[in-house]
């Protein structure tokens, strides 16, 4: 792969009987456009319907059709599913990339390349299997513009026979990625079956790796984090979904066109939900602030450049306490960076989004299943808090398809936090003098609203971004400002009650520790097995949530040494840490990443290593 | 007004007011906003189901001042119709009157105004139009005339935008331009704008008097009195309208000579047009355009209602979008059931 260039270790077989079963990694490199998603997908499927734990990555470029573009399977019988930099085993199916490609593969390592190519044994510590794709492809009766995709199924067939794939999985997994449909799968098949055929004729097996039958998929799913994020949208009752279109989010509001049947009324017929293609992001986060006020539960998805656009609507919903949801599926920033390249880089941007003094609730997922929790519970928390709150994913968790568990149905009602009907008003009116909607009654900072067409004479108010007072009146007093500021970080206090807890593994014996958040978990479980093996044992934390809570102070507290690695170069949640927690914290380490991929277990492992080990 | 008038609501037109303007006295904004007062009044308009939108400036300060019982929102500089279509889709039993500014819509602004008009939201959006930036104190605005002239920036030497135009090519089926000195004329297109079923566009010249309001500047209440031209008497007739009761702000007599056009609404409502001028027929856009490409031609000050269309579906009805307040459903008809999620993740197993 030309995207990095990392030192690949020779190949060891096992000891026992030289095979290497279900543990290793390859890479499919071809032309992006050219339908090898297919391929990919048809691959990973099988694997994971043989039970195998398997894990799909797309390293693809900002760009349509022609460019290279790489796709890593790993499969782990230990069942990781972090990425790994070393791949065994290269399928290499355009010229373009070939000579990094090959030149990538670790001694020992496996080709699968064209026939026809110049590229067959231009190295001779490595593998080499030949298709003939233009002569399998002669025998298939398929038209020209279709005979570039289903070109792909060749390395499927040659992948399936020389590593141990039958045929009825490919089948199987063929006909689940065409929903079923026969004539688009029998083709794709067709291609698969005569390069299985001529495997079997034609190539001599010489090297050690093997798919075997596993158990380990048994009850779970495959998808990718959008999916997930559209499908929690859905079922937390989303109303409004305004958006506009930017990679790599675009696929959770796709997922929720998939999806928006479910949102039929059963006693109407009508829809309870709309969505709407914005203008762009200030558009569509208006649209959001708007649907918030109407009460609605409304929604977004957006990345990087988007967020930048939002910031002065997202401050006037802070402020205005307009409750709306935004997703962030994360790419590599700043500017417009790389727009297919993951990234866990607007965290810090985001927290603090709007100009003056603003903390914005950021949820981090880290898998599908907190991708779907997350998409219902944040309407929850901002309708509950009456403030924006960001679900802030990435284009690894977003486009990517994960095993996961099947989604656990939302465990508690719909929480609409602080609404008043026209009913509740007049007794809130009786009980307490007056209303007003940012009078505080209970304490907590967090007040009561009314909604745009409530049916009582003293249900209005005017909701506005410029200083305003309890009764939501205009006022430029520095009291009536320092007193609502103040009711704010009250609220700030008691949203955190509503955020989810951080993911603790903790033993009072341990005092090195890791603490993270989102898509780096895999690596980070995978790294602690390997430190672990040389003898240095760890904590770890995995914070769910922005603003930071108890829970991760005290943790801080009780360890000698912590390490923060995240996907970002600028090590943000290390900043976010020490901003909230102005003693001295150097015991911190920040490990920023930031490469555009996702975090391996190796690049972990070596840079903690490499301080614990002095 | 006496205490004992009330409307058909039996709220006397003092309940349909808002807070005291903080605006400069005589401005034409406060004159705009008693319009709406009156005319919601006199419709008989139940203030709980209208919503109050505005964006950043004077004009945007206003709904603070007119329907104190309505809800309001004053958002962000240029990003009112956004709000609004948000809130109508959230809500698509609202009606709602949004007020804006020529640099909120024109300049800042120009996107949102052209996309809420290509969704078709309904909503009234007047333009209070006064050719200047007034909170900011007096800068040249995108639709100050071409040739005008300010104390502090001197002379404009860029063509105007001509925010009715505008509307009509992004495809706005009501559009029309008024004079916040002529009350009369405001109030019937207000009362034509809250029956339509699509985004009304209401562009009102509305003098400054800080900034803008020197005899010579096409803004200015003496030049308006003095050069508006008027395209037609207005009578807006609701369906079932029987003469002598109801809503009548002109009398029908006074349409007793000249030619008229009567313009079916959609809801069935009648406007009745008795023209005053160049027989204009609001129904025929190129007449429309070219009204007003004559008007910024020749810097005519031309009033009334300029475009009138059969309206397209809103955008909530091409959503088939449930007609009320979606976020106050209960959770059995927004939340799908467990069975349904088990039969989604069996997709994906």
């Amino acid at each position: 792969m030309v995207l990095e260039a990392v030192p690949q270790p020779a190949i060891q077989p096992n000891a026992t009987n030289g095979k290497i079963v279900n543990d290793f990694a390859f890479m499919v490199a071809t032309k992006n456009g050219s339908g090898s998603q297919t391929s990919n997908n048809v691959l990973v499927k099988s694997l994971f319907n043989m039970g195998i734990p398997v894990n799909g990555k797309n390293l693809f470029p900002s760009n349509i059709k022609g460019l290279p573009t790489w796709y890593t399977i790993r499969v782990s019988k230990d069942g990781y599913t972090g990425r790994r930099a070393t791949t065994e085993i290269a399928v290499v199916y355009n010229q373009d990339s070939a000579a990094e490609d090959i030149a990538n593969l670790p001694v020992g390592g496996v080709c699968i390349i064209p026939a026809d190519w110049k590229w067959g044994h231009s190295r001779e510590d490595i593998i080499w299997y030949e298709v003939p794709v233009k002569e399998i492809m002669k025998k298939i009766d398929v038209s020209s513009d279709l005979s570039k995709r289903v070109e792909n199924m060749t390395y499927v067939g040659v992948v399936a026979q020389l590593f141990n794939i039958p045929l009825d999985e490919i089948w199987k997994a063929l006909l689940e990625n065409f929903n079923g449909k026969e004539k688009p799968a029998k083709l794709n098949f067709e291609a698969v079956k005569l390069a299985y055929e001529f495997a079997q004729q034609n190539l001599v097996k010489q090297d050690n790796f093997w798919f075997e039958y596993d158990n380990q998929t048994t009850g779970k799913i495959m998808i990718t984090g959008n999916e997930a994020g559209a499908l929690g949208s859905i079922f937390g009752g989303v109303n409004v979904v305004a958006w506009y279109p930017i990679t790599p989010s675009t696929s959770l509001v796709d997922g929720i066109f998939d999806y928006q049947h479910l949102r039929k009324d059963p006693e109407t017929g009508k829809m309870t939900m709309v969505i709407v293609q914005a203008e762009d992001e200030l558009s569509a986060i208006g649209m959001l602030v708007g649907a918030g006020f109407s009460g609605a539960r409304a929604m977004t998805a957006t990345s990087g450049p988007g967020i930048s656009l939002m910031a002065e609507f997202t401050g006037l919903a802070y402020y205005a306490e307009i409750p709306c949801v935004i997703w962030d599926v994360t790419r590599m920033g700043p500017s417009t960076g790389l727009p297919t390249r993951t990234s866990q880089g607007d965290i810090l941007f985001t927290h603090v989004l709007g100009h003056g003094d603003t903390r914005q609730i950021c949820l981090l997922p880290a898998n599908p299943e907190e991708a779907f929790e997350f998409g219902w519970r944040a309407f929850d928390i901002a309708d509950m808090g009456q403030l924006p709150v960001f679900v802030m994913s990435d284009l690894d968790l977003g486009m990517n398809n994960w095993m996961s568990e099947p989604f656990k149905y939302p465990d508690e009602p719909i929480q609409r936090g602080k609404v008043l009907d026209a009913e509740q008003l007049a007794e809130f009116i009786k009980e307490h003098g007056k209303w007003g909607r940012y009078l505080d009654v209970d304490g907590d900072g967090i007040t009561y609203r009314t909604l745009p067409g409530t049916d009582h004479p003293q249900s209005a108010y005017f909701a506005r971004g410029t200083g305003h007072n309890e009764m939501a009146g205009y006022s430029e007093r520095s009291d009536d400002w320092l007193k609502n500021m103040a009711r704010l970080h009250k609220k700030l206090q008691t949203v955190r009650g509503f955020l989810p807890a951080p993911i603790k593994d903790y033993d009072a014996s341990k005092k090195v520790a890791i603490i993270s958040f989102g898509t780096n978990e895999p690596a980070i479980q995978e790294a602690r097995d390997m430190l672990k093996k040389q003898g240095i044992e760890t904590n770890y934390l995995r914070v769910r949530a922005l603003p930071l809570c108890q829970d991760v102070t005290d943790f801080i507290n009780s360890h000698d040494r912590i390490y923060i690695p995240e996907n970002n170069y600028d090590g943000q949640l290390y900043q976010i840490i020490c901003l909230d927690h102005p003693q001295d914290l150097t015991h911190l380490k920040s490990l920023p990443l930031g490469d555009g991929l996702p975090m391996t277990a190796q690049w972990l492992f070596d840079k903690i290593m490499a301080v614990e080990k002095k | 007004m006496g205490k004992s008038k009330v409307n058909s609501l039996g709220l006397s037109r003092e309940e349909y007011k808002g807070r005291p303007s903080t605006l400069c006295p005589g401005c034409g904004h406060d004159s705009i906003s008693n319009q709406i007062i009156s005319t919601t009044y006199e419709m008989g308009i139940e203030q709980h189901k209208i919503l109050k939108m505005s964006g950043i400036g004077c004009s945007s300060k206003t709904p603070a001042y007119f329907l104190g019982r309505s809800h309001g929102f004053n958002a962000l500089h240029g990003r009112m119709p956004s709000v609004v279509t948000g809130a109508l889709m959230g809500n698509p039993s609202m009606k709602c009157i949004a007020v804006s500014g020529d640099g909120d819509s024109g300049s800042i602004g120009m996107g949102q105004f052209k996309h809420a008009i290509r969704r078709n939201i309904p909503f009234v959006y007047i333009i209070e139009n006064n050719g200047v930036y007034g909170l900011t104190k007096g800068q040249f605005s995108a639709t100050s005339d071409e040739g005008q002239e300010l104390k502090y920036y001197g002379r404009n030497e860029l063509p105007a935008i001509d925010l009715a135009l505008e509307a009509i090519i992004a495809g706005a089926t009501f559009v029309a331009r008024s004079f916040s000195g002529d009350s009369k004329q405001v109030q019937s297109l207000l009362q034509a704008a809250l029956r339509h079923q699509g985004t009304a566009v209401i562009d009102i010249i509305s003098p400054c008097v800080s900034f803008n309001n020197d005899p010579k500047s096409n803004k200015s209440y003496d030049y308006g009195k003095a050069h508006q031209i008027s395209l037609h008497d207005i009578q807006v007739v609701a369906q079932g309208y029987v003469e002598g009761k109801d809503e009548i702000v002109v009398a029908p007599e006074a349409f007793a000579d000249g030619s008229i056009v009567n313009v079916e609404m959609h809801d069935g409502t009648t406007l009745r047009l008795k023209h005053l001028d160049r027989n204009h027929d609001p129904r025929n856009r190129s007449m429309a355009i070219s009204v007003l490409e004559q008007s910024q031609r020749e810097q005519l000050f031309i009033t009334g209602l300029i475009y009138y269309e059969e309206p397209r579906p809103t955008l909530a009805q091409l959503g088939d979008v449930y007609d009320g307040a979606l976020g106050t459903l209960p959770e059995h008809r927004v939340r799908p059931s467990q069975q349904t999620l088990n039969d989604v993740m069996a997709k994906f197993k």
